[in-house]
């Protein structure tokens, strides 16, 4: 055994080099990421100017027509047709106003429920901790897919049931992170001087607390976002989630599923969309943490 | 020890007790349960009658009770569809699906343990970009999709693999790649970070001035203490699994709890759907208890908190 075979202490321990880097690729991810994602929401901006036919409208003269890359691909539809002669390349452009209204309003619900809770949580500790702890507990215990596939399938799926059903779901993270982050705060000095001027409990938490989680709270809204577009999609994938004939991505794999074999790009298409939307929107969330945590940067 | 046992087994009884609430009253007022069985078709008096025959027409914390005191006693009431008792649905499709969540289980572990302990070793090396990039390109895949990739590939180009249906283990491996992929990121990560932090630690570097042999101090003296949060995250990640093997089985038509939950479903079976989200819930709230015990014997300071 040469010495060369163990791991030095040294080694450990990030070197300046590293940590320079570090900086450097988190300021690259949150680019990459952001980059993406604004490019997406600018596709769903645009969507009635950008999309070269109606996504709605059937032709099944025209149907399962391949992209332009494979044989028997024209410039017409430029990412081929579905199985009802659909352009495809319309259905997704309208495709991502769903995933994106649906990411953004059940993180935003999610994100009021939560914050609430971990808020208060994290405040005002004691029995009030409990019972919000109880509360995430017993959250985390439901399984999230089943009783949100229930509920839509029983009240009836549209797109309102499906973002009332993920915001109502959704807000464990943001509570847990938010609790967390209320206590680190709450025992600092700026909060003691607060509370000494005589400031009201209602006033420290609105001016003092929530814009010293607001990081926190950002970066949590990031992935909570990316969870609500995944699962929509899966809602969606399963027949529960937003109804046909809406262009879904999740409900465009899944229709284009029998035909997956023979047109593989009825369901690839769709789900690199749905991949490169929840990527680059993690790819933001990470880089704003490492960007606005110094102490993780490491 | 004890008293802290007691207490967390309170706590798991009071949660699995409002869970059953929980889902008990949102399935109970997402819907007219008595309109649905009767079909789209049926009169006002054809639903009043079901309405009757199903004791749907008691006060809602009426039929709770009846629903909660006989599922104490493993009486889950009978499918409205099948007219099976739903204990013995369950306990058919039970094996299947936690097959399947033990083989991705497995699965994540053995994908995810070394490359956590090898980007460890090596922080910043390629190994170390290559485990970070699997994980953050594995959250963002969508498990449907996934599979259904996994389908194509594997099952119709190659054609290795079955798949679809359960009658040998070969039926197993595509599913189980599907799901476990999805706990792989969070124990990877863990058990990066749990090594980092030992590696570190003074013990280590006693360890490493005594002479002992790299592999005696990784896997002897580091990755034990680095893998206590991983105990307790693998917990927690085997729940869900289980939560989502609704997906990965109708993708491949396992026909496990999941699956039967997604029929279900589909087909308004109530008592099916409320009993399996609780015993989903049971098994959840039963393994994070375990995984606390588990945490308290690993690490003596949890104990006195």
């Amino acid at each position: 055994m040469t010495i060369d075979s163990f791991v030095s202490v040294e080694e450990l321990l990030p070197s300046r080099g590293a940590l320079l880097g570090a900086r450097i690729s988190s300021h690259t991810t949150f680019a990459i990421g952001a980059g993406v994602v604004l490019v997406i929401f600018a596709v769903a901006l645009l969507a009635p100017w950008l999309a070269p036919h109606d996504p709605f409208a059937q032709d099944l003269g025209r149907r399962l027509i391949p992209p332009v890359w494979h044989d028997g691909g024209s410039w017409t539809h430029v990412l081929g047709t579905d199985q009802l002669g659909r352009d495809y390349l319309s259905r997704l452009i309208y495709g991502s106003r769903i995933s994106l209204l649906i990411g953004t309003t059940a993180a935003a619900m999610s994100g009021v429920i939560g914050t609430t809770l971990g808020v208060l949580a994290g405040y005002f500790g004691g029995r009030v901790d409990l019972v919000v702890s109880f509360i995430i507990t017993t959250r985390l215990a439901l399984p999230v897919v089943l009783v949100a596939l229930a509920v839509a399938a029983f009240i009836g799926s549209s797109m309102q049931i499906v973002i009332a059903v993920l915001g109502l779901l959704l807000w464990d993270r943001f509570a847990v992170v938010t609790r967390s982050a209320t206590m680190q705060v709450r025992a600092l000095d700026y909060i003691a001087a607060a509370r000494a001027i005589g400031a009201s409990t209602a006033r420290i938490i609105a001016a003092e607390i929530l814009p010293n989680i607001a990081n926190a709270l950002v970066v949590v809204a990031t992935l909570e976002m990316a969870q609500a577009i995944l699962l929509e999609a899966t809602l969606s994938f399963l027949g529960l989630g937003v109804p046909p004939p809406a262009p879904s991505w999740g409900l465009m794999v899944a229709e284009g599923k029998e035909y997956m074999f023979f047109s593989p790009w009825v369901i690839t298409i769709p789900g690199v969309a749905l991949f490169t939307l929840v990527l680059a929107i993690n790819l933001l969330g990470d880089g704003l943490r490492d960007l606005t945590a110094p102490e993780h940067r490491a | 020890m004890l008293a802290y046992l007691a207490k967390r087994l309170f706590v798991a009884l009071l949660v699995a007790l409002t869970v059953s609430i929980i889902t008990f009253s949102l399935l109970h007022l997402s819907g007219d349960l008595a309109q649905s069985l009767a079909g789209p078709s049926a009169t006002a008096a054809d639903v009043e009658q079901v309405r009757k025959a199903y004791g749907l027409d008691r006060p809602l914390p009426v039929q709770y009770a009846e629903w909660i005191g006989k599922a104490v006693r493993g009486d889950l009431g009978e499918s409205f569809f099948l007219k099976v008792p739903v204990s013995e649905l369950i306990a058919d499709r039970l094996p299947i699906t936690l097959t399947l969540g033990i083989c991705a289980f497995a699965f994540a572990l053995l994908l995810s343990l070394p490359l956590g302990v090898l980007a460890a070793v090596r922080p910043n090396s390629w190994i170390d970009r290559c485990a970070l990039a699997l994980s953050v390109l594995g959250q963002a895949l969508p498990s449907f999709w996934f599979a259904l990739i996994l389908i194509i590939v594997f099952g119709l180009k190659l054609r290795w693999l079955p798949v679809s249906g359960n009658a040998t283990w070969e039926h197993f491996v595509l599913p189980a790649v599907a799901l476990g992929y999805y706990a792989t990121p969070a124990f990877m990560r863990l058990t990066r970070a749990g090594m980092l932090e030992v590696l570190a630690s003074d013990y280590i570097r006693t360890a490493r001035a005594k002479g002992l042999r790299t592999t005696s101090v990784l896997f002897k003296h580091a990755l034990r203490n680095a893998i206590i949060p991983v105990v307790a995250v693998a917990a927690v990640q085997f729940g869900f699994m289980l939560g989502g093997s609704i997906v990965i089985e109708s993708v491949f038509s396992l026909h496990g709890v999941g699956y039967l939950g997604w029929e279900a479903i589909s087909r308004a079976d109530f008592p099916v759907v409320q009993a399996i989200v609780l015993i989903l819930a049971c098994i959840y709230i039963v393994l994070t208890l375990l995984a606390d015990m588990l945490n308290a014997v690993l690490d003596p300071r949890i104990r006195v908190r």
